[in-house]
């Protein structure tokens, strides 16, 4: 789902020649394999975890953070944080999706709470698309947004408004509750039924995952 | 901060929407209360399901390249390595395999000395035997994980343990009910401790480690350096 196999990503990774054949190699594997050779400082197992998230994380980091430099900053420590705690990793407690995801943001609202500056600019998603090197991966994340998006949109105003400000806006739930005028416990509980109602709606059919995946490219 | 209150935030940290104080109260709560770490599993899943919803721009291929080099230079020197004692382990729970995946690392860190190394091993191996059990249980702890078997027996993987001071060894404690605790056995520190702990851990018993005196003693005297409650 990556595009590892596509020749513009390999030819980047220039010295580590082995490369196109590591990948295939992997191409069979679950996230969760993946991570489980991450924690034995496997490092090509490092650069497919990276190859199969990174474009989603620094998506995230860049909607947090809407700052480039701070975004890349964000994914470097977020995935080097994997590579040191790989070995603590619980498949039977997150998915690596999910746990490689969380370090990420982690670090993007480290980060977003020190720039106080940005702060105070709306929080609109700025972002453009930019064209990808795999048509392939294009359409799973495009899918994927589009399950997500729909989602969000079925949540009351205010839930909605809540998780996006803690999750994109990076705010505390105090700063929250300052910045919307409204007690703490409202705010813990706009979140807290909003995320179950995102968690229902998202494993729905319909809105769950599909049988629909790509499959990783065999040339 | 009450229990109760501290359960409230389990959607605010899945969202890492809590103050630094905040954070660090609730995950102390976390590492004792099962219900907010099944809640916790749950709601991370459905946050984490935010990061979908924006633009997924390429990042600069250059971050690849500067993540690898970076992960290299952090821990370059260790070549992985599958003893063969690991070979049952691979077919238990993945769970059990992440921890053995620590005692691969820390088996290539053995000293050469043979009498000591053969002690090792035969640590090991009923380490291994524990991790592989099948219904072995993991509870994890910040700093590494306790596994205990249907039969109690049971092995605890610490990780970053500063080496003790010279003439001191750390040693563990099984705390069961209200009695004092038990002498479970000494250990040096390390990248990746992992030992067989001696005597049984039933349900609900704690497991201790503190610092003592070399060769060990009867009673704990200092105060526990982790605690964790099977």
């Amino acid at each position: 789902m990556s595009g590892a196999d596509s020749p513009e990503v390999l030819n980047r990774f220039g010295p580590m020649r082995e490369y196109r054949s590591m990948a295939r190699s992997f191409a069979h594997l679950s996230d969760e394999a993946v991570v489980a050779l991450v924690a034995r400082s496997d490092q090509e197992a490092l650069a497919e975890l990276y190859d199969r998230f990174g474009r989603v994380a620094y998506g995230l980091a860049l909607r947090v953070l809407r700052d480039e430099r701070l975004a890349e900053d964000a994914v470097q420590e977020g995935f080097l944080a994997a590579w040191r705690n790989a070995d603590r990793f619980m498949p039977e407690r997150a998915k690596a999706s999910t746990w490689v995801l969380t370090f990420v943001h982690r670090r993007a609202v480290d980060l977003v709470r020190r720039e106080e500056r940005r702060r105070a600019e709306p929080l609109s998603d700025t972002v453009e698309p930019t064209p990808s090197e795999s048509a392939e991966e294009d359409a799973w994340l495009r899918f994927e947004r589009e399950r997500v998006q729909a989602a969000l949109r079925q949540l009351p105003d205010q839930q909605r408004e809540a998780l996006e400000l803690a999750y994109y806006g990076g705010f505390s739930q105090s700063e929250l509750a300052e910045r919307l005028g409204q007690p703490v416990g409202t705010i813990k509980s706009r979140m807290f039924t909003g995320l179950a109602r995102l968690r229902e709606l998202l494993s729905e059919p319909g809105h769950g995952e599909t049988a629909w995946k790509p499959t990783p490219s065999t040339t | 901060m009450e229990a109760n209150a501290l359960h409230d935030l389990t959607a605010a940290y899945a969202l890492d929407a809590l103050d630094a104080e905040d954070t660090r109260a609730y995950e102390a709560h976390l590492a004792r209360c099962e219900r907010c770490r099944d809640e916790l599993a749950s709601l991370s899943e459905a946050a984490t399901a935010l990061a979908y919803a924006t633009e997924a721009p390429q990042p600069p291929p250059e971050l690849r390249a500067r993540i690898l080099q970076q992960a290299q230079r952090e821990r370059g020197n260790v070549v992985p390595l599958r003893p063969r004692w690991l070979a049952p382990v691979a077919a238990a729970a993945a769970v059990a395999a992440c921890v053995a995946i620590g005692l691969g690392i820390w088996a290539a860190t053995l000293s050469n000395r043979l009498d000591q190394r053969q002690a090792e091993l035969n640590q090991q191996e009923r380490v291994a035997a524990i991790l592989a059990a099948p219904g072995s249980r993991t509870i994890a702890f910040e700093r590494g994980s306790l596994v205990v078997s249907k039969s109690g027996e049971a092995a605890l993987v610490v990780h970053n343990l500063k080496k003790p001071p010279s003439g001191k060894t750390y040693e563990a404690w099984i705390s069961s009910g209200g009695a004092s605790p038990k002498p479970a056995g000494t250990f040096d520190g390390g990248d990746v401790v992992a030992f067989p702990l001696e005597g049984s851990v039933e349900p609900g018993a704690s497991v201790l480690v503190t610092q003592e005196r070399a060769g060990g003693v009867d009673a704990p005297t200092q105060k526990p350096i982790l605690s964790v409650q099977s």
